[in-house]
């Protein structure tokens, strides 16, 4: 779909062909949503803030699988897996080896991206259909050693309790700012993201890093190589893309943001096992993608929300339900997360396959040629 | 180790294998005909035990149980021909991933129904076969301790092995001998050509779906029967999965062969105790591995030989 202009919006320059923000009042309207982000913890409940959080992980969840099953199309039903990897390797990094939260976070992206690597290799040798029983097998695989193997580290089936994140700040004047609290241990002012509402600048923070970087790549070489691997890999090679290798960057890459998602994750609920995230999240992960719209910018943060919005009206219907059929009491939320998620997925398969990022530049672009489009 | 186990462990495990082997074939089914990977099989069974359940329960329609089953049966084949008709009829040419999803859907979407129709309490499925007094066989050529060695096999088990197996063969008798059958294979086999001789593909479509509901349906009631039933029922089609992988996508053949194999592994890992070679720790690692075996040999599979044992070869760039 062509990019529609208002008339008289030229480029002058490369620079200015490349740039994401183009004019003043998108620059005004960006600063003004993070603004409203940032500051909703002063005046949002405390459910909203959680909620604000839970999309923000999700998101940067689904953008590394958009990286790897939108721009590359290779499907993969194992990105709760490589969360899970994510989330324990932050915490153990944490609780043995004594590290910063933000230390964690990267090595625990770079594991869980090796690891998804590892994972990736079928695809040198299969791919379609086959790949994605590869990735299912991980699913099944590595949480399945997260209960079982190293017990004594990995605590079994129960699993580890999370510490929470801590960012050390020097004591001004002898006194502590910004709500934290002196720790006598360092000697520093700790603030501690202990509830949602503190959480929440962590998960902004990183999702505007991964929403820009994701971006990037999506629109340099790397990104221009994943989406001819996924158009016509003979023709990639043939323009001296080595498919392989390309492959395998998508999954490493689209692992490394499952493993910062699993990181965050786990320090939001502050407790992970080998159930924290299953099958049903990968299915569910790849369910945004689709309701956002494949292989966009966009469509990552459009399906986390939407889908994550759906879950929460099926926790909102419950009680109707429950006094049309009383005796499904517990039962109620159970039956309607899967029943809202699955046939909201099927309506977009159907009718929008494209998703909603689609839709959106439909709007975008009606509302630039008005007043001669409807 | 006890070695003297080790014909129990693998005949018990083999058994097994065969109402996996009911649900493998639903999958190989519908791939055959229409190239689809049905993952919502499980979710398929579980609504189809469920309806035979509730037409043999007091609490539903009190039926006889034969009555029960052969309802039963009627509403997964119903089930299955809306769901092709409904949801994956549409989907006709688009990408792999849309239809792979669209079964994701499709899963949650019936494990959610099943739920709210049904409810999440436990069932108590009647029992089929007699459940007390096991099979006692003595074993020639093996002795144990100067005593001839026995098998005790479950009667459920090897009665349920026989249902199993006797599908199976009806499924062959089916698909050698009947009209819709052969239309089916000819539709497997190349679909523009089957239908320039008149077979109207869309029908085979819905009838595979129809058969897959119905054989995957009489698995469940197998397991349950055994097992008892619960939500958790659709997990036996996790380890349908690698088999049908193993067996080879479109092999009938492979698919019973694929399954038993995966009865056998997942019997023979349950085998090592205490006294195992590589000590007690590992002997328990390697008894709760049984849930992911199926995946193990799965990747092994992927590696070295993606077509299974009797699939089709595929020549394909990669």
């Amino acid at each position: 779909m062509a990019i529609m202009r208002p008339s008289g919006d030229f480029d002058r320059s490369y620079k200015q062909d490349m740039t994401v923000i183009r004019q003043r009042w998108q620059y005004i309207l960006l600063i003004m949503t993070l603004l409203a982000l940032y500051t909703l913890p002063m005046y949002a409940s405390e459910a909203t803030v959680s909620l604000i959080n839970r999309i923000g992980i999700a998101i940067i969840a689904v953008q590394g699988l958009n990286i790897l099953t939108g721009y590359t199309g290779q499907i993969s039903l194992g990105q709760a897996a490589f969360m899970t990897v994510g989330g324990y390797t932050s915490t153990l990094l944490m609780t043995r080896m004594g590290l910063n939260f933000f230390a964690a976070l990267p090595i625990a992206a770079l594991t869980a991206g090796l690891i998804g690597l590892l994972f990736g290799l079928p695809s040198l040798r299969v791919k379609g259909f086959y790949l994605v029983m590869a990735t299912l097998s991980a699913q099944f695989i590595i949480p399945w050693v997260t209960r079982t193997l190293w017990q004594d580290t990995l605590n079994g089936a129960q699993g580890l309790i999370v510490p929470v994140p801590v960012i050390n700040l020097p004591v001004i004047a002898n006194q502590c700012f910004l709500s934290t609290t002196f720790n006598a241990e360092t000697a520093q002012c700790a603030y501690r993201f202990a509830t949602p509402s503190q959480f929440i600048y962590i998960t902004l923070t990183v999702l505007i890093f991964t929403t820009i970087i994701t971006h990037n790549i999506s629109r340099s070489r790397l990104g221009r190589a994943f989406i001819s691997v996924r158009d016509n890999d003979l023709a990639a090679e043939l323009l001296g893309i080595n498919p392989f290798a390309y492959k395998l960057r998508a999954f490493f890459l689209a692992s490394v943001y499952a493993g910062i998602a699993g990181a965050l994750l786990a320090s939001n609920l502050r407790h992970i096992n080998s159930a924290t995230v299953g099958l049903n999240d990968s299915v569910l992960l790849l369910g945004m993608l689709i309701v956002g719209g494949l292989g966009t910018s966009v469509g990552p943060i459009f399906g986390a929300a939407l889908v994550t919005l759906l879950e929460e009206i099926a926790v909102v219907l419950t009680p109707l339900v429950i006094t049309v059929a009383p005796d499904l009491a517990g039962g109620a939320t159970a039956a309607l997360r899967p029943l809202i998620f699955g046939l909201a997925l099927m309506l977009f398969l159907i009718f929008e396959p494209r998703g909603m990022a689609y839709r959106w530049n439909l709007i975008k672009a009606g509302w630039r040629l008005r007043p001669f489009a409807k | 180790m006890n070695w003297q186990l080790l014909p129990q462990f693998a005949i018990t495990g083999f058994l097994n294998g065969g109402p996996i082997a009911l649900i493998a074939l639903g999958i190989v089914l519908i791939f055959k005909s229409s190239e689809i990977f049905n993952f919502s099989q499980g979710q398929m069974l579980l609504i189809g035990t469920l309806s035979t359940w509730w037409f043999w329960a007091e609490e539903g329609l009190g039926l006889p149980l034969w009555a029960a089953i052969i309802l039963g049966l009627t509403v997964s084949a119903i089930l299955g021909l809306l769901i092709e008709r409904l949801t994956l009829r549409p989907m006709t040419g688009q990408p792999l991933l849309s239809i792979i999803l669209m079964t994701l859907a499709l899963s949650q979407f019936l494990q959610g129904m099943a739920i709210l129709t049904f409810g999440t309490t436990q069932r108590n499925f009647p029992a089929i076969f007699e459940v007390t007094s096991p099979y006692k066989i003595s074993l020639p050529f093996f002795t144990y301790n100067n005593n001839p060695m026995m098998l005790i096999l479950k009667q459920n088990l090897v009665w349920s092995f026989g249902v199993a197996m006797l599908c199976v063969i009806l499924l062959w008798a089916f698909f050698q001998y009947t009209r819709t059958g052969l239309s089916m294979r000819a539709t497997a086999e190349d679909h523009e050509t089957a239908q320039s001789v008149g077979i109207r593909i869309n029908h085979i479509f819905g009838i595979s779906w129809a058969l897959a509901g119905i054989i995957g349906t009489v698995g469940g009631i197998l397991i349950a029967t055994a097992s008892g039933l619960d939500l958790s029922l659709p997990i036996v089609v996790l380890a349908a999965f690698p088999a049908v992988l193993l067996g080879g996508l479109e092999s009938i053949p492979g698919a019973v062969i694929g399954s038993l194999l995966i009865g056998l592994t997942q019997g023979l890992v349950a085998l090592p105790n205490n006294d195992f070679i590589l000590g007690a720790e590992a002997a328990q690692v390697i008894r709760s591995s049984s849930e992911i075996i199926p995946y193990i040999i799965l990747l092994i599979v992927l590696v070295i030989r993606p077509d299974g044992l009797f699939g089709q070869k595929r020549i394909e760039r990669i």
